[in-house]
């Protein structure tokens, strides 16, 4: 199945990058774009059953029903040095929110190595594909 | 203040390999020292980082491109010319996950004898948890002229041979990866993909201590050196005055261990072993303990 059309731009965008510095600066854009979870969404303390497994970066992740069906992601960052965490949960929630459950569901953690690449590292790897993951199985519960 | 006297009141062996984030304050524009960040998360350094630090990258600036080797004279006499360092330029390493890779970067620029070599205690931690400033500038670099020796591994890096016969004398070794690894139910570290050994367990005879335990938590600074003896000396029964090797999966936990005992503990003679357990738990024949 083809990918959502808003992912596979970004993706598109990270494939023309070779030099690592222009990635780099293209993951903090997107980390800088990152906005927390709104206060009538979730207040802290978050819900354990919200927190992303195996997470350094103690991300959440929420997926939140609208009215027309689709859903609209929002996460939450607790860690200050969980940037790629941020770029990621930028880049999901513009890529995926809006869309239905069943597309949503169908996108696998095999795109953070596309995103990443040569920036991701031993330990982060791991957490990343668990936050593409995580949005994956609230997804699947949803649809 | 209190950082500095904090420092030179916890009793360590060389306590002149720390300094306090107030030092390194102070020193922001001080031409003889350069500040260098290592991370294990390398888009930490462009999110922001302490002005004027420049980045050194454990897997593209110290790493061989090639071989599993450190790099060489060439490579290190060029890094150093990048970031504006000279033989007389006092380096001061920190970075994420407790100091972590700012060990393992003190570690490799030891073996190039590059002795004017500091740790900011607490790393981007504590910095980051005071609120002092961090900048995406990049320092603007006149590259120096440096000279390095040949890489002189005798002295504190250890190799398989001379481990196998470090066992054999039954000598002392420090294990610093989790219990699960220590004992061989897993392979890598928690939460980490598997780097993989084909087999696990540990160098026969060493002691486990995971290397995070010479650190506060909170704030990432190294503990007082009483708190270490107790648990190097006292819990694991570590001698000060004997050889000592410390290895990991790679030998970047074990610099980090290399560090506490050797400079804070004031032990003797200490060696990472860098070939660690990627190479002694794949290795044909060599005995493994469980």
């Amino acid at each position: 199945m083809a990918l959502p059309p808003r992912l596979q731009e970004i993706l598109d965008l990270f494939a023309t990058m070779d030099d690592p510095a222009d990635r780099t600066d293209l993951l903090l854009s997107f980390a800088d774009q990152f906005r927390e979870v709104p206060p009538e969404v979730a207040t802290r303390p978050f819900g354990r059953d919200h927190l992303v497994p195996h997470c350094e970066s103690e991300a959440y992740v929420w997926a939140i029903r609208q009215p027309d069906g689709t859903l609209k992601l929002h996460f939450a960052v607790e860690n200050p040095s969980g940037i790629s965490a941020k770029a990621l949960a930028a880049i999901l929630d513009r890529a995926l929110s809006g869309l239905p459950p069943d597309q949503i569901a169908e996108v696998t953690p095999d795109i953070v190595e596309a995103i990443f690449r040569q920036n991701i590292s031993m330990g982060k790897g791991m957490g990343l594909m668990s936050m593409v993951q995580a949005v994956r199985s609230l997804a699947k519960a949803a649809a | 203040m209190g950082d500095m006297s904090d420092i030179a009141s916890r009793g360590y062996a060389h306590p002149e390999v720390l300094v306090s984030t107030d030092w390194v304050a102070a020193h922001l524009n001080d031409p003889s020292v350069r500040l260098i960040e290592s991370n294990e998360d390398t888009l930490l350094y462009s999110s922001g980082h302490i002005p004027g630090a420049v980045h050194v990258d454990w897997t593209t600036d110290l790493n061989d491109p090639l071989r599993r080797d450190y790099i060489t004279r060439e490579g290190f006499s060029a890094l150093m010319s990048r970031i504006g360092v000279t033989p007389d330029t006092t380096v001061v390493f920190y970075g994420d996950k407790n100091n972590w890779w700012a060990c393992y970067a003190f570690w490799v620029f030891q073996l190039f004898g590059h002795t004017n070599a500091k740790v900011m205690d607490g790393g981007r931690l504590k910095w980051e948890k005071e609120g002092r400033e961090l900048t995406r500038e990049v320092p603007k670099i006149t590259p120096t002229t440096y000279e390095a020796p040949e890489r002189n591994d005798a002295e504190i890096r250890a190799f398989r041979d001379e481990v196998l016969r470090h066992v054999e004398k039954k000598g002392q070794l420090v294990d610093v990866r989790s219990p699960e690894e220590y004992a061989g139910t897993r392979l890598h570290m928690p939460d980490y993909p598997n780097e993989g050994a084909l087999r696990g367990g540990h160098i026969p005879g060493a002691k486990n201590i995971p290397w995070a335990k010479a650190i506060n938590p909170e704030d990432g600074t190294f503990k007082t050196a009483a708190e270490l003896r107790e648990l190097y000396l006292n819990n694991a029964s570590l001698q000060p005055d004997q050889p000592t090797i410390a290895y990991c999966r790679i030998g970047e936990r074990s610099s980090h261990t290399w560090f506490a005992l050797r400079y804070l503990l004031g032990f003797k003679n200490v060696k990472n072993y860098d070939g660690s357990w990627t190479e002694w738990g794949n290795s044909v024949g060599l005995p493994i303990e469980r």
